[in-house]
């Protein structure tokens, strides 16, 4: 029973959040503060208001729900582990992106869900869709990363603080700064990726390939939220200038209606959910877009509401799937009888999205509605939100009505029947959690809504959540809506028939992100062309191009220093000198190996001897040693490698290696030009003995003063003695 | 290479070294010396041994794995520096318990020190061999 | 000899020999032959620590020891610090050329030649390139 015990964390976690409603209703908000990075003034701060808090519950409640639902889903499959595992990872990361106060660690666990849910859409790995889907998904969205980061950091540097609440305290100073509209876009960026706006909404619907717990638990409540989520954090930061109401309110608008239009094609009713999802996400940038104190109760009450009936029915949906073997409602019908409980669910969840009395939904839709009063463009956002509810209400008839009434039509699978409790009581729950939203409005927009909106706006609701305001416009714009929808439900089939007529495939932006990538891969073949010839010498003629040309570059820009030039030697150090040069040029022009051999212990042994001449023992002595093993080592190789031969002068390489030479000896000659700092060999000497009791200063340096250094050092000599066996004896297998 | 005054010869040059390696890892923090220059003595009196009488000789004459001698020195090393850290809560400070009893510091710098010695010694030899194994593959593959 | 601004002659003069030996490794390592790319990579290695040890200036003095009875160095005495730099160098320079001969090793095992333009495995001479 292993598999009941990941879903115990989340319900922990949600235990630890569910008592703070109290406090936080009063007013009163808590910040948990870590020291981080203390140099950077970055801090692993939390800040617990309303609308954190409110999140909080929904990501630990359904997140108990949904990894549960995947210990029954998954019951059998021996690959359940690792996805209750990273179901729990990203429950994590969604948890710390809501409740984070700081910038960075904000844009950490930010990346950190879209890196979960890549892992989580693309669970099952052996699918070329499946993994299609989730790296689409994860460009789309780590572009918006990006660009998220690169509006965080300038909104740090005009506010001069990381802290969320530091930024939101100061709007005025961000809505006036010039870097506002380059704020504003980058962060939008970051907002309409994450959560599904045109011309980035095709990611969603193909990140279906999930498992259902999966689509349930990210694309219903929590991560595609997370956009909603931003804009309504950075609302009082950012938010009421004219680039922000017009963008946001017709991209939501506009991907509200599309959305919604596009659900009413789908045959598969997994992927129908995903595009009213897209639809809700739409509805809520709208309303954030307006800023109005209606807009955002509008808004913060619709989150709740959405959250709970979609991951419902997405869960609803997948024990539809468990029980009859598809999703496709136009195979499916008659599950009801042979299905009670699982049909129950659907109904009430689906009232609630159709938005009828007494559910949430209804509340939430005349809250929609109500913001109308005070809307910049009510028209727009009246025709737009009425066209959207109304195919609500039919694709909350089809999900609820079509797999379970009429006649039993030909599944694939001969026994269906409601599946485990497992499954049926996070769906169960929910649905209840519509009906009590309805009922106890007045509770909910206490404890929740009103202490959420006041976290974005900074003010008391704009209207009461109540189930009767009376005879008013929002009533009887619900009324018309429903009549439009259950108009429309009865012709679904002759509609659906149509659009796909009209275009085979799902009209959309994804063209344009195929095209986007495909010219990425061409660029990169073009320039690898380029770039990479193939042939070793050229890759290292680039190298010692570059690193030259970096030298001279240091040499250039760097303070001119040049010591005298004289060269008046002893006889001795002309000695040394000169069996060095001749030892290079017996390497350089000898076509014999032992030669070369010779010349080289001619080189090491002549620094050897510099080292000893100035004072250098110790490291006279390793170069000896060393020198003695180079020989051996490379008198071993020799004898089994084939003759080099004589090597053909190269023209090119000569320049390119006389010049680095020469870039080189610049840039020592202005080394020795300036003069030397001696403090830290000061140091070294003052505290050697007093402190480190050696009188050996250079090795007390390497065991005591930089110690973790040699630590290092050691470290990469066993590393690289490692990686030198494994090259020999990987060769000596394949042998054997 | 089975020279006899060269078999010979390492016999009786052989300890000597190791114990001369040994001396100037233990007289490293006083004179010159230390791990590093001891560990790549360690290596050259396998390397004579190694070329006097063959690779197999050399891992007998050396009873222990090289990279397990490697292994033991990073343990060494690792384990100076919680020795530190344990007593006085810096990783890698220098503890000298039996400071000049002994005529020289011991404590953990020299623990640290003795694992590098180790570390080189049995890196490089383990190379060494490696490579004379491999040239044996190589070689018996052109035949 | 010291030469105003702390420099000696010999600094001067090995500031040009690193100058040499790096050209000359840097020529060996693109001359397109294993063998000679490893004797080019312990010409730069070489040239590497007398740089580093040339920076922290010559004397002539003592060895960085401090004398038995004295606290602190009472004589001027080398610089200590390029040189425990070099020392892991040296070690560390060599390490990474055994790393490299085993890998030279190994290539040519497998490939049968030493010619470096003609190891061609990861970039096969029909994907992109000119030559």
């Amino acid at each position: 029973m292993w598999r009941y015990l990941p879903p115990l964390l989340p319900f922990a976690a949600f235990l630890w959040f569910l008592p703070r409603v109290l406090p936080v209703a009063r007013g009163e908000t808590g910040e948990y503060v870590w020291s981080w990075v203390p140099g950077l003034g970055i801090d692993l701060a939390f800040w617990l208001d309303g609308l954190s808090l409110a999140f909080a519950l929904l990501i630990t409640g359904i997140g108990t729900i949904c990894i549960l639902y995947a210990g029954t889903y998954f019951a059998k499959d021996p690959r359940l582990p690792s996805l209750q595992i990273i179901l729990l990872l990203f429950a994590f990361s969604m948890l710390g992106l809501v409740v984070a106060d700081d910038a960075i660690t904000f844009f950490v666990f930010w990346e950190a869900t879209t890196i979960t849910s890549y892992l989580l859409v693309g669970f099952d790995h052996e699918s070329a869709k499946s993994r299609a889907s989730a790296l689409q998904a994860l460009l789309v969205t780590s572009a918006g990363g990006l660009t998220l980061l690169i509006g965080l950091l300038l909104m740090g540097s005009v506010a001069d603080t990381w802290r969320l609440s530091g930024m939101n305290a100061q709007g005025d100073l961000l809505r006036a700064s010039p870097l506002y509209l380059w704020i504003f876009w980058l962060i939008a960026l970051g907002a309409f990726t994450k959560s599904a706006q045109w011309p980035f909404q095709f990611w969603l619907p193909g990140a279906m390939a999930a498992p259902t717990p999966v689509s349930a638990y990210l694309h219903s409540a929590t991560m595609v939220k997370a956009g909603v989520y931003m804009l309504a954090r950075f609302t009082p930061a950012l938010g009421g200038t004219d680039v922000w109401i017009w963008t946001l309110t017709l991209v939501g608008a506009f991907t509200m209606v599309q959305a919604s239009i596009w659900a009413l094609r789908q045959i598969d009713l997994k992927m129908m959910m995903a595009y009213t999802t897209v639809m809700a996400l739409g509805a809520l940038t709208m309303l954030l877009g307006q800023g109005s104190a209606m807009a955002v109760t509008a808004a913060m009450a619709f989150i709740l509401v959405h959250a709970f009936y979609k991951a419902a029915l997405f869960l609803g949906v997948g024990m539809i799937d468990k029980g009859a073997g598809t999703r496709e409602y136009t195979q499916l019908g008659g599950l009801g009888r042979y299905m009670p409980i699982t049909a129950i669910a659907i109904a009430i969840a689906a009232l609630s999205m159709a938005g009828f009395p007494p559910m949430f939904g209804f509340i939430g839709k005349e809250l929609i509605y109500g913001s109308l009063e005070d809307a910049t463009w009510p028209w727009l956002i009246g025709g737009a939100a009425l066209v959207a509810n109304a195919l609500m209400v039919v694709c909350a008839g089809v999900v609820a009505i079509r797999p379970f009434a009429g006649r039993r039509r030909i599944a694939p699978r001969a026994y269906t029947a409601d599946p485990g409790w497992g499954l049926w009581i996070g769906p169960a729950i929910l649905a209840g959690m519509g009906v009590l939203g309805g009922i106890l409005a007045g509770r909910f927009e206490h404890f929740l809504v009103a202490p959420m909106v006041s976290a974005v706006t900074g003010s008391e609701t704009g209207a009461h959540l109540a189930l009767w305001h009376g005879i008013n416009p929002a009533l009887i714009l619900s009324l018309v809506t429903f009549a439009i929808g259950i108009a429309l439900y009865f012709l679904i089939d002759p509609i659906r028939k149509a659009l796909i007529k009209a275009d085979p495939k799902t009209p959309g932006t994804e063209d344009g992100y195929d095209w986007l990538l495909q010219a990425l891969k061409d660029f990169a073949a073009w320039q690898t062309g380029i770039v990479q010839s193939g042939l070793m010498t050229r890759y290292l003629q680039t190298t010692f191009v570059l690193l030259g040309g970096l030298i001279w570059g240091a040499v250039y820009f760097g303070t001119p220093a040049l010591p005298p030039l004289r060269f008046d030697l002893d006889l001795f150090e002309w000695a040394v000198v000169g069996i060095i040069v001749g030892s290079i040029v017996l390497v350089l022009l000898t076509p014999s190996r032992l030669t070369a051999i010779a010349g080289l212990g001619g080189v090491g042994g002549g620094t050897g001897v510099i080292f000893f001449l100035y004072g250098a023992i110790d490291v006279g002595m390793t170069q000896l040693f060393v020198e003695i093993l180079v020989v051996v080592f490379i008198t071993i190789a020799m004898v089994r490698l084939p003759r080099a031969g004589y090597i053909p002068f190269h023209r090119i390489s000569a320049v390119i290696a006389v010049l680095f030479g020469l870039a080189i000896t610049a840039a020592m000659l202005a080394v020795l030009g300036t003069p030397l700092d001696r403090r830290l060999t000061d140091f070294f000497e003052a505290t050697s003995l007093a402190e480190a009791h050696g009188r050996n200063i250079v090795n007390v340096i390497l065991v005591d003063f930089r110690a973790l250094d040699t630590m290092g050092e050691v470290s990469v000599i066993v590393i690289s003695g490692i990686a030198a066996l494994a090259a020999l004896w990987a060769g000596k297998e394949r042998k054997a | 290479m089975n020279s006899l005054i060269l078999t010979t010869a390492t016999r009786f040059l052989t300890p000597l070294i190791l114990a001369l390696s040994v001396f100037i890892l233990l007289r490293g923090h006083n004179e010159p010396g230390g791990g590093f220059i001891g560990g790549l003595l360690v290596a050259v009196a396998f390397a004579l041994v190694e070329k006097a009488e063959g690779v197999e000789a050399a891992r007998r004459a050396m009873r222990i794995e090289p990279l397990v001698l490697a292994g033991i020195g990073l343990g060494c090393c690792l384990a100076g520096g919680y020795w530190g850290g344990i007593v006085h809560g810096d990783f890698l400070r220098g503890i000298w318990p039996w400071y000049e009893e002994y005529g020289l510091p011991v404590g953990s710098i020299l623990l640290f020190d003795l694992g590098v010695y180790l570390a080189v010694a049995g890196t490089v030899s383990a190379i060494l061999f490696g490579l004379e194994e491999a040239g044996h593959a190589v070689a018996g593959r052109d035949d | 000899m010291p030469l105003p601004g702390g420099t000696t002659e010999m600094e001067i003069v090995l500031a040009i020999l690193v100058g040499l030996l790096a050209a000359s490794g840097a020529y060996m390592m693109m001359a397109g032959r294993l063998i000679a790319y490893l004797f080019g990579l312990i010409m730069i290695s070489n040239a590497a620590n007398i740089a580093i040890f040339a920076a922290g200036r010559l004397t002539y003095a003592e060895p960085p020891l401090v004398p038995d009875g004295e606290y602190t160095p009472m004589t001027e005495v080398a610089n200590a610090l390029p040189q425990a730099l070099i020392l892991t160098a040296i070690v560390i320079g060599f390490g990474l050329l055994s790393f490299a001969l085993a890998l030279v090793f190994r290539t040519y095992f497998e490939l049968g030649t030493t010619r470096m333009d003609d190891m061609r495995e990861a970039e096969p001479r029909n994907m992109g390139g000119n030559s």
